[in-house]
C-alpha cells in the first residue's frame, strides 16, 4: 500500500466473490476430472477422496502406450479425436495467419480500399452464424467441392494433405480446414491491419533500395515488427477452430472427428459417465487456459479493437 | 517477367488466396443457400436435382407454430441476455475502474470462461445444474430448501445464468477499457466543479462510453444469436421447445428432419434477422457518436 488509498473491505469482498464465481465452475471441473464415478455419485463433497487419473486413461485409452487393468475394451477413442483436433485447430491457424497477413499487408500497403470497408466486411461475417453455414456448407462440401470437380484446387489440397483420390472434401481434415481459415480471416485481416499501418514506411523502403523483393521485404522486415498482433490473431483463430462443434460435425466422418463432437455425443447417452467425460472435457480446456495465462494481454487486445478505438 | 510486372502483381499475389477461400467458402455457400431456400431439397439429393418450389418453405415456416415458438425462444434468450449482462458488466466496470494491485489477474481470470469450449461450459452446467449431483440443488438442501428441476421446469433461465456467467466479462472488460480511455479533462473539470460520483457516472461517463457499450452490446447481441452448443449439450433444446433457439432448429431439420430447403429458408430468416439489428444498432450508433462528440466539444469550450 504505498500509493493507493486503502479501499472499503466490502471491495475486496466483492472482487473474491467474483473470482470464485469465474473460476468455480472450472474448479469443480478439475476436481471432478480426478474422481471415480462411484465418488461423484455418492456425493463426498469437497476434496475428501482419493484422486485418480484413471478417468484421464480411460479417455486417453487409444492412443495409451500401455494396457489399462480396469478397461476391456477401448470404447472411447477419444486420443485419435484429439490428433484430430490438434491437426486441424494447428493447420487452420498457420494457414489463416499466413493468408490474412499478406492480405492485410496489400489493403494497407497499395491501398485498395480502406479499414472501413475491412471493418465492415469483418462485422458482416461475424453476423453469420454457422448454423447458417451448416445446410449450404454440408451440400457443397458433400457434392459440389469433389476433388474431380473443382480440379485445380482439388489437386492442391491432394499435394498438401494426401487426399484419397475421388473423394469429396466432406469427411477430409481439409475440408474443416476451409471453412474455419474462410471464417476466421476476415478478423485476422482487420486486426493485422492495425498493426501493419504502425509499420514506418522508411523501413520498408530502405529494405527495397537494398535490393530486396517484395516478398522478402514482407517476410524480413513487415513479421517480424507485427509479432503482437500475430499472437492475438493466432490465438483467437486457434480458439475458435479448436473448440468449434457445429460444422465439423456436420462435415466430418468416422475417422475425423474431433473432440466436442465425441463429447457432444457421449452427453446425450442416457448415462453419462461423469469423471471421463469431465476429463475430457478438462483436456480440452488446457490449451485454451494456457494462452489465457500467457498471453491475456494479446487477448484483450484482441477483444477490445473490436470496439474501442484508440 | 520483368521486375516491374512483379512489382504491379504483387499487391495481386498477395491478396488472391483470401479471396479465393473467402468466396469459396463463404460467399459462395452463403448464395448456395439463398438459392437452396427455393426449393424441395432432401440430403440425399445434388442442389440441381431438387425440384423449384418458389416461396413454399417461407410460407410453411411462416405458419408454423414451432418455428414461430422457436423464434421468440431465441429472441427472449438474445434480449434477456444482453440487456442483464450489460448491466451486471457496466456496473462492475465502473465499481472497479480504480487503481488496484493485482488487476491484470482479475481480467485474466475473468476471460477464462470465455476462453473454453461451449461445448465444456455446457457440460459443466450441466453437471452444476443437475438434480441431485449439482452444486446448486446440494447447496440448496444443505440450506434446508426444496431441490429445484433447473433443467426442466427453469430450462430457458437455467440457460441464460449459464450465458450470463460465460460472457459479462466480455462486457466488463469492454467497458473497462472505454472507461479508461476516456479523456481526463472532462473527468477533472467534472470533479473541480463539485460533481458527486453519481452525477459524474450518469452526466459524462455513461454519455463518453455510449457509442463504445453500443457497439459491445450489439457485438454481444450477434453473438447470443449464435449461442448454440452451450445449450445443446445443457437440454438439447428441450424439455419441449422451452430451449430450441433457431440455431439449433436450423441443424435438427437440416439433419433429422432431412429437409435442406427449409432449413435454407430458416437460416435466410435468421440472417435477415440479424442483419435489420445490425443496421439499426449501426445508424442509432452513428447518431449517438455524434452527440457525444458535440458534447465533449461543448464540455471543451467551457473549460
Amino acid at each position: 500500500m504505498v500509493t493507493e488509498k486503502s479501499q472499503h473491505p466490502g471491495f475486496y469482498a466483492i472482487i473474491v466473490m467474483l473470482i470464485i464465481m469465474s473460476v468455480g465452475p472450472i474448479a469443480i471441473m478439475l476436481i471432478n476430472s480426478f474422481k471415480l464415478d462411484v465418488d461423484i455419485i455418492s456425493g463426498s463433497t469437497g476434496l475428501l477422496f482419493m484422486p485418480t487419473i484413471q478417468n484421464y486413461e480411460t479417455a486417453l485409452c487409444d492412443i495409451l502406450p500401455y494396457e489399462l487393468d480396469h478397461l476391456d475394451y477401448c470404447a472411447l477413442k477419444f486420443g485419435g479425436a484429439f490428433i484430430n483436433s490438434l491437426i486441424i485447430a494447428l493447420v487452420s491457424t498457420v494457414l489463416t495467419l499466413i493468408i490474412g497477413c499478406m492480405a492485410a499487408y496489400a489493403l494497407v500497403r497499395f491501398k485498395f480500399f480502406g479499414r472501413d470497408t475491412a471493418s465492415a466486411t469483418t462485422l458482416m461475417v461475424r453476423m453469420v452464424p454457422p448454423a447458417v453455414l451448416l445446410v449450404p456448407v454440408f451440400g457443397l462440401w458433400n457434392n459440389e467441392f469433389c476433388i474431380d470437380k473443382a480440379s485445380w484446387l482439388g489437386s492442391l489440397i491432394r499435394e498438401t494433405f494426401g487426399g484419397r483420390g475421388d473423394v469429396c472434401l466432406a469427411g477430409t481434415h481439409s475440408g474443416i480446414i476451409i471453412i474455419y481459415v474462410a471464417m476466421n480471416l476476415p478478423f485476422v485481416i482487420w486486426i493485422l491491419q492495425s498493426f501493419i499501418v504502425q509499420v514506418p514506411r522508411q523501413l520498408e523502403e530502405a529494405a527495397r533500395m537494398d535490393g530486396a523483393s517484395p516478398f522478402q521485404v514482407f517476410f524480413k522486415v513487415v513479421l517480424p515488427l507485427i509479432k503482437p498482433g500475430l499472437a492475438a490473431a493466432a490465438i483467437f483463430t486457434f480458439r475458435i477452430a479448436w473448440n468449434e462443434y457445429l460444422l465439423a460435425s456436420a462435415l466430418s466422418d468416422r475417422d475425423t472427428k474431433t473432440v466436442p463432437i465425441l463429447i457432444v455425443n457421449n452427453m446425450s447417452e442416457f448415462n453419462v459417465e461423469w469423471g471421463v467425460i469431465m476429463a475430457t472435457g478438462m483436456l480440452l480446456a488446457i490449451p485454451p487456459i494456457i494462452f489465457t495465462l500467457f498471453a491475456s494481454r494479446q487477448i484483450i487486445t484482441g477483444m477490445t479493437a473490436g470496439a474501442v478505438k484508440g | 517477367m520483368s521486375n516491374a510486372t512483379l512489382n504491379r502483381l504483387t499487391p495481386y499475389v498477395f491478396l488472391a488466396p483470401a479471396v479465393v477461400i473467402m468466396g469459396l467458402a463463404l460467399l459462395y455457400p452463403l448464395g448456395y443457400m439463398v438459392f437452396g431456400s427455393f426449393r424441395a431439397w432432401d440430403p440425399s439429393q445434388t442442389l440441381g436435382e431438387s425440384t423449384f418450389v418458389g416461396l413454399k418453405n417461407y410460407v410453411t415456416l411462416w405458419n408454423d407454430p414451432n418455428f414461430r415458438e422457436s423464434a421468440a425462444v431465441t429472441l427472449k434468450f438474445a434480449f434477456t441476455v444482453v440487456v442483464v449482462e450489460m448491466f451486471i458488466g457496466v456496473g462492475l466496470a465502473l465499481l472497479l475502474d480504480r487503481k488496484l494491485r493485482g488487476m491484470s489477474v482479475l481480467r485474466t481470470l475473468f476471460i477464462l470462461p470465455m476462453m473454453i469450449a461451449p461445448v465444456v461450459v455446457g457440460l459443466v452446467w450441466r453437471y452444476m445444474y443437475h438434480p441431485t449431483l449439482g452444486v446448486f440443488n446440494k447447496g440448496l438442501k444443505t440450506v434446508g430448501l426444496d431441490s429445484v428441476d433447473w433443467l426442466g421446469q427453469h430450462a430457458l433461465l437455467s440457460v441464460i445464468i449459464a450465458d450470463i456467467w460465460q460472457w459479462t466479462p466480455f462486457i466488463f472488460i469492454l467497458a473497462l477499457a472505454a472507461l479508461q480511455s476516456l479523456p481526463r479533462s472532462a473527468l477533472e473539470a467534472a470533479r473541480i466543479d463539485g460533481a458527486t460520483g453519481w452525477q459524474q457516472i450518469i452526466h459524462i461517463k455513461l454519455p463518453l462510453m455510449m457509442p463504445v457499450l453500443i457497439v459491445t452490446g450489439l457485438l454481444r447481441l450477434i453473438d447470443a444469436f449464435k449461442v448454440l452448443e452451450v445449450i445443446l449439450v445443457m437440454t438439447e433444446g428441450g424439455p419441449g421447445l422451452s430451449t430450441e433457439i433457431l440455431a439449433l432448429r436450423i441443424s435438427r431439420t437440416a439433419t433429422e428432419f432431412r429437409e435442406l430447403g427449409v432449413a435454407a429458408a430458416m437460416s435466410n430468416y435468421l440472417l435477415i434477422l440479424l442483419l435489420m439489428l445490425t443496421i439499426v444498432m449501426l445508424v442509432y450508433n452513428r447518431w449517438v457518436e455524434y452527440r457525444a462528440t458535440r458534447a465533449m466539444r461543448i464540455a471543451e469550450e467551457n473549460l
